[in-house]
């Protein structure tokens, strides 16, 4: 089956200066899904994203929205996206309505063109009761709300939103992935970024694991957990110092994939639990290890993002409590 | 063409809303130049500056046209303020991604300060007035009054806005604009005519296109069209030059922003 490709991203690197913030990046987005730049801070996402969205040129390579060009085609491209920024970019000055019939003018509707889909935007997210009061009353969901608002106005075909849940509360949070879903429901095609792995991995069909400038990984959250292979066994162990030399005893074992030393004990990459952990657990013994705490999961995205990285996405990024 | 129109009267009309919005900061803005330059400072040295020197009835009609420069200047050097504050909290983003010209925002901000700018300068004329000075040129004169204080308000409005765009923070923004405003003023003929400083002050003042824009205005309110054509006629080729100069260095600087 052939997908329609909304976004075609080849070969795109950006340079300031020295600092290489993006170095050769080539994906593309299909129309209709939902698309996530997943990576801590300073990765690259957001560099990627603006020069999706023309605010930025290339040093090399391209990157065009449905066929048009980024930068030679700037005009094109910003009548087919909404954008969302990672900032609260609100006036604090002007009301909600305000914020919303100005960008009505600046996509050069008519004002009565503008103020119906303005009425309809206020009611999907909610605003109505507050759309006449200056955003600096807001609280930060409604200004995230606003924001959104802002991003939709045009009736984009695709919205980019830059860490639309970062720093909001749980229950805003959730909104705004419930926006997301809907409008993705709608035939939207969106793009984010974010450095939140539960976001990614709930909300997008697919992503790229970004980090210091290059994808690491590509694919739907699904396959990208696949692509490990295998379960992951993690041990919390007593004697810190016999850490080492444990992990260089399974390292070799048959039923075992890979093993990595953490803070206070090992994260072990089985292919079949069945056989590996009679395997662990002997060899511990053996050893003198004392196991505080044995842990068996399915892999999860935080996994794919340290075997891809090296590292937690939290080492550079705190994660919200759910 | 109506596309662009409208694009630039709503930015226009949200520096408006803003405006009126911090009603106190209006006033301030507002009142600020009349009341401790014209008013204070006026009076204050009526007594202490030689007429003979200032080569004016008082020393408060000597110092309207003063005012008046450096209320251009004031507004011009602040005139980029707003659009750091929206650079650094990603307004100006939202702007740019949407389907406009990239001037629409920039042609709004100067048609904003100008206006601005323009009916200060009506007041502070107007208070000047009640303080017993009156324009010798009449209504022709405030016209060219103001079509002198636009054109320097154009080229500082480009810096400042080049400013917004190039600094790393508003802290670094306003420093500039402290360091700028003060020694403009001073080496200026805003205060004392260039001929009653010292030398070397008089000599940097003569640099100063703020000088420049004096001398053409202060005849203008002070003895009339003989005096003060010759001076019209320097002053319009020295802003066109400023201007030039000032807007080729902010084109590059919001390209560079930009790009």
């Amino acid at each position: 089956m052939e997908r329609a490709v909304a976004i075609e991203v080849n070969r795109l690197s950006k340079a300031y200066g020295a600092h290489q913030a993006v170095s050769d990046l080539s994906f593309h987005v299909y129309a209709g899904e939902i698309f996530g730049l997943l990576g801590p801070n300073g990765a690259g996402k957001s560099t990627t994203l603006r020069t999706l969205i023309t605010l930025l040129h290339p040093t090399s390579g391209t990157a065009s929205i449905f066929g048009h060009d980024t930068v030679r085609e700037a005009d094109t491209v910003r009548r087919l996206i909404g954008y969302v920024p990672q900032e609260r970019a609100i006036d604090r000055f002007l009301t909600g309505r305000e914020h919303l019939q100005l960008l009505g003018a600046l996509y050069h509707l008519t004002k009565e063109e503008a103020a119906g889909r303005i009425n309809e935007l206020l009611k999907l997210v909610d605003l109505e009761a507050h759309a006449d009061r200056p955003a600096k009353t807001y609280s930060g969901g409604m200004k995230r709300k606003l924001d959104i608002a802002c991003g939709l106005l045009p009736d984009p075909k695709i919205l980019f939103l830059d860490e639309p849940t970062l720093g909001l509360d749980v229950q805003s949070r959730l909104r705004i992935w419930e926006y997301v879903r809907m409008l993705k429901a709608r035939g939207m095609t969106v793009v984010m970024t974010t450095n939140y792995l539960d976001e990614a991995d709930q909300l997008c069909d697919r992503l790229a694991i970004i980090d210091g400038g290059r994808i690491k990984a590509l694919g739907s959250p699904t396959e990208l957990k696949v692509a490990l292979g295998g379960d992951i066994v993690s041990l919390t162990i007593k004697e810190m110092d016999r850490i080492p030399g444990l992990e260089a005893a399974l390292a070799n074992q048959p039923a075992i994939k890979t093993v990595r030393a953490t803070g206070n004990g090992l994260d072990i990459r089985v292919e079949s639990p069945e056989k590996a952990l009679p395997v662990i657990l002997e060899t511990a013994n053996r050893l003198g290890c004392g196991i505080e705490f044995i842990d068996y999961h399915r892999p999860r995205l935080d996994d794919v993002f340290i075997a891809h990285t090296g590292r937690r996405i939290t080492d550079t990024a705190e994660t919200p409590v759910e | 063409m109506t596309e662009y129109w409208q694009e630039i009267s709503a930015l226009t009309m949200r520096w408006v809303r803003r405006l009126s919005r911090e009603k106190f900061s209006m006033l301030f803005t507002l009142v600020q130049p009349m009341l401790f330059w014209l008013i204070f400072f006026g009076n204050l040295f009526q007594r202490a500056a030689d007429t003979q020197v200032t080569q004016a009835p008082n020393y408060i009609s000597f110092l309207a046209a003063g005012v008046v420069v450096m209320t251009v200047l004031n507004n011009g050097l602040a005139g980029g303020v707003d659009l750091l504050f929206d650079k650094e909290n990603g307004f100006l983003e939202r702007l740019m991604s949407a389907p406009i010209r990239r001037s629409s925002v920039i042609l709004s901000r100067f048609i904003f300060v100008m206006t601005i700018t323009s009916l200060q300068v009506l007041v502070i004329l107007g208070v000047a007035f009640l303080f017993g000075v009156e324009p010798a040129t009449g209504l022709l004169g405030v016209a060219v009054i103001l079509l002198i204080g636009m054109m320097f308000g154009v080229g500082l409005t480009a810096i400042s806005m080049a400013m917004a765009f190039s600094v790393k923070s508003h802290g670094d923004f306003f420093s500039v604009l402290g360091f700028l405003s003060l020694p403009m003023i001073f080496l200026s003929s805003a205060l004392v005519p260039l001929a009653a400083m010292p030398g070397w002050m008089s000599f940097l003042a003569r640099f100063n296109p703020m000088t420049w824009a004096i001398d053409a205005v202060r005849p203008l309110i002070l003895s009339g069209w003989s005096d003060a054509l010759p001076h019209v006629a320097m002053v319009i080729p020295v802003m066109l030059v400023f201007d030039a100069v000032c807007l080729y260095g902010g084109a590059k600087a919001f390209r560079r922003a930009m790009g």
